[in-house]
């Protein structure tokens, strides 16, 4: 009977099993076999070189500035992601007042957009030449001469961060959002009736009890900003002057420009690991305090 | 962002996991190699019903869509084209060829093709190149790119040059003479300065900044007139630091001071750069000959070769060749398109109709450039024009984060009088690497 029941278990489990061999492990096994590899694109396997492709990461000097600059952008997104779509999720909450549907969806909406579409839309908003935010602003009197969004450094970071917050708050003001409505009305009774102001009631009841949609919306937001590619590859194209170079940005370079697999394949086994070693820190740190 | 969300379970199912994956890991790697064809060689090609693919960028879709439908309704043969973004064409050709999965025929851009061409993704054409009556006509400096030892791989499919363009009505405006375009790079500063004196909403010219391939493109053209050579022959060394290339820089850097160039030129990544000069408000810019037949009618404007420093004309030949996969199946039928496509009816009633600047330099005498001065214009500057020729062409100049754009942002937006060298020596590293 035991036995029968576990069999039927691997059965139900077989399928998934399958899909993940087949479009995870298998690939995560020829990354790993290319980044030991000699692999141009065009000739394909030219046998194994290990460990060449990974010390030649040390080598480019675009890879530290990378680093810094990915984790630099990490931190801000996440921090203002976390803090707006709390905020959003905080004055959507309450589904009794007029327009709550209409404001939920307003935010949520730009969740249902691609992310290349996306940014190519703020392209347009950010275009000098096509742009209508300039002659906005300098219609209500904010600027006196158009704002060069893409042009340095600070204003591509900034400009970026503009659309990733635009893009993705709503979509984990939804996650907040579910999280809240799992709180019992009654333990906010509880604390009124101890006497606790709003804002007490806030961060002793409710952020407590929100941890574990935090911790899930924590986790996606600084997984998806480390990897982060489209919108550079986009807006600025790692430019000006090479200030907003992420490190997926490099692994497309060296396949597709340089058109080596292996070297690709190397800064990829490097960034996998680092991301797994990231996520592990932050289940464990997220599980300790609950 | 992305976000993802992998789950993968520890114990039996990861070990059940990973025997299945090192069975498709074998798999796959028995499976590569193989392909070309055992097909005798027909010079003049074969048209017997066969089912050729074909891929060409969106750049130059609409010659390729033309001829494909052309060839396609009058032949057995049947030409299926497949268009792919431009900005994915590279990415898409190269994982293909890769993996042993390119079409029959399939157009590159002419400055990639020596990656492709050395790489052995296409098929040797010299015999048949060379069975061709008007071999001697087609664009020289396509051919030259497309041969490697000796031996032809590929012959010129749409061309795109760069050359001036410039509006009348704005050189009317500022007093310059509008049957006088610029002949030197000092006369091109003078008109665009006249012309940004129009007013806040009028500019000079424009050029990509942010775009590395746009600079190769448009200014390259003003050294070869002068007699440089950014590039030495086999596409190895740089020569960008030049007293005569300082002196292009400086020319455009004084531009940029003056407020002449129009506003985003710093952060222009290439996406936009063309779009500019038809809406009427840009006095002169060197720009894609394609871009000719989508000027607006009512768009005042000529044509003008690119001058060098101090005289004489040049031109970058780009543009896509196109050559016959070396694994195809039917080397015969593909050939048989091609050699279509560059007969003289084909390339005059399709391409030169369209204002188009044909393949081949012996046609430019027919009816429709007779009454298009401009075609003419940039047809004859296909014989004299250039195509730069390296392995590393990619990598170095139209990447991004390549050797090649910090050299110019530094000339052009960095500290005037910047010495060069130590950037050129990092574009030369680059060629060779």
């Amino acid at each position: 009977m035991r036995h029968s029941r576990k069999l039927v278990g691997a059965a139900y489990a077989a399928p998934v099993a399958l899909f993940v061999a087949v479009f995870f492990v298998a690939p995560l096994l020829l990354v790993g076999r290319m980044s030991a590899s000699d692999w141009p694109l065009l000739s394909g396997d030219m046998g194994v070189n290990f460990p060449a492709n990974y010390e030649s990461i040390g080598d480019n000097p675009l890879f530290w500035p990378a680093v810094g600059f990915t984790l630099k952008y990490t931190g801000i997104v996440v921090v203002i992601l976390l803090g707006l779509s709390l905020l959003l999720a905080l004055i959507v909450a309450d589904g009794g007042r007029r327009g709550t549907g209409f404001f939920r969806t307003a935010y949520f909406l730009p969740t249902t957009l691609g992310f290349a579409s996306a940014s190519l839309l703020f392209f347009g908003f950010y275009s000098p030449s096509i742009g209508p935010l300039d002659p906005l602003l300098q219609w209500i009197g904010l600027t006196d001469e158009p704002v060069s969004w893409l042009g340095t450094s600070g204003m591509a970071l900034f400009s970026t961060v503009v659309l990733v917050v635009w893009k993705f708050a709503g979509f984990f003001m939804i996650i907040l959002l579910v999280g809240l409505q799992a709180i019992p009305p009654d333990v906010y009774e509880a604390a009124r009736l101890d006497g606790a102001s709003r804002w007490q009631s806030f961060l002793h009841v409710t952020l407590p009890l929100l941890r574990p949609a935090l911790g899930l919306v924590l986790i996606l937001s600084v997984t998806g900003s480390l990897l982060a590619f489209d919108q550079f590859f986009i807006l600025t194209k790692g430019g000006p002057d090479n200030s907003t170079v992420t490190v997926v940005q490099l692994i497309y370079r060296e396949a597709f420009q340089r058109f080596d697999l292996g070297a690709a394949a190397a800064i990829s086994v490097v960034v996998l690991v680092a991301l797994l070693v990231f996520n592990i820190a932050q289940f464990r740190a997220l599980r300790r305090d609950a | 962002m992305r976000t993802d969300k992998r789950h993968s379970r520890p114990g039996r199912t990861a070990a059940v996991a990973l025997a299945a994956a090192a069975a498709v890991l074998t798999a796959s790697a028995c499976s590569g190699g193989g392909g070309g064809s055992d097909q005798e060689v027909v010079l003049e090609g074969v048209d017997d019903g066969t089912t050729l693919t074909m891929w060409t960028r969106a750049a130059t879709e609409a010659q390729s869509q033309a001829l494909v439908d052309e060839y396609n309704a009058a032949h057995e043969n049947q030409v299926e084209l497949t268009v792919v973004p431009t900005d994915d064409y590279q990415t898409r050709v190269g994982t293909a060829a890769g993996n042993q999965e390119l079409p029959d025929l399939f157009a590159i851009d002419v400055v990639f093709a020596p990656r492709f061409t050395t790489a052995g993704s296409y098929l040797d054409l010299t015999d048949r190149i060379g069975a061709l009556d008007f071999k001697d006509a087609l664009a020289p400096s396509h051919i030259d790119v497309g041969t490697v030892d000796d031996r032809q791989y590929l012959v010129p499919h749409t061309l795109d040059l760069s050359v001036l363009f410039y509006n009348k009505d704005l050189y009317e405006q500022a007093g310059l003479d509008p049957e006088a375009p610029p002949t030197t790079l000092a006369e091109f500063a003078e008109h665009a300065s006249a012309i940004s004196e129009l007013g806040d909403d009028t500019h000079g010219t424009f050029f990509g900044g942010n775009c590395g391939g746009c600079f190769v493109f448009t200014w390259w053209p003003t050294l070869w007139a002068e007699g440089q050579e950014p590039l030495n022959e086999d596409g190895t060394a740089a020569n960008l630091a030049t007293p005569e290339a300082q002196e292009l820089y400086s020319t455009y850097r004084g531009l940029v001071e003056d407020g002449a160039v129009a506003p985003g030129h710093q952060e222009e990544t290439g996406a936009t750069w063309v779009s500019l000069f038809p809406e009427g408000n840009i006095g002169v810019m060197p720009m894609p000959s394609t871009m000719l037949g989508l000027m607006p009618e009512d768009l005042n404007m000529g044509v003008a070769p690119i001058p060098g420093l101090t005289g004489g004309e040049s031109t970058f030949v780009g543009g896509d060749s196109i050559g016959i996969a070396q694994n195809s199946e039917y080397p015969n039928q593909a050939w048989d398109f091609l050699r279509w496509s560059l007969e003289e009816e084909q390339q005059v009633e399709l391409l030169a109709a369209n204002g188009d600047v044909m393949a081949r330099t012996d046609l430019a005498d027919n009816e429709y450039y007779a009454e298009n001065p401009d075609a003419v214009l940039m047809n004859d500057l296909v014989a004299v024009g250039r195509t730069p020729y390296s392995l590393g062409f990619g990598q170095t100049f139209n990447d991004p984060q390549g050797p090649f754009l910090p050299l110019i942002r530094e000339a052009v937006y960095g500290d005037a009088g910047a010495d060069l060298a130590e950037l050129n020596d990092a574009v030369t590293a680059s060629l060779n690497s």
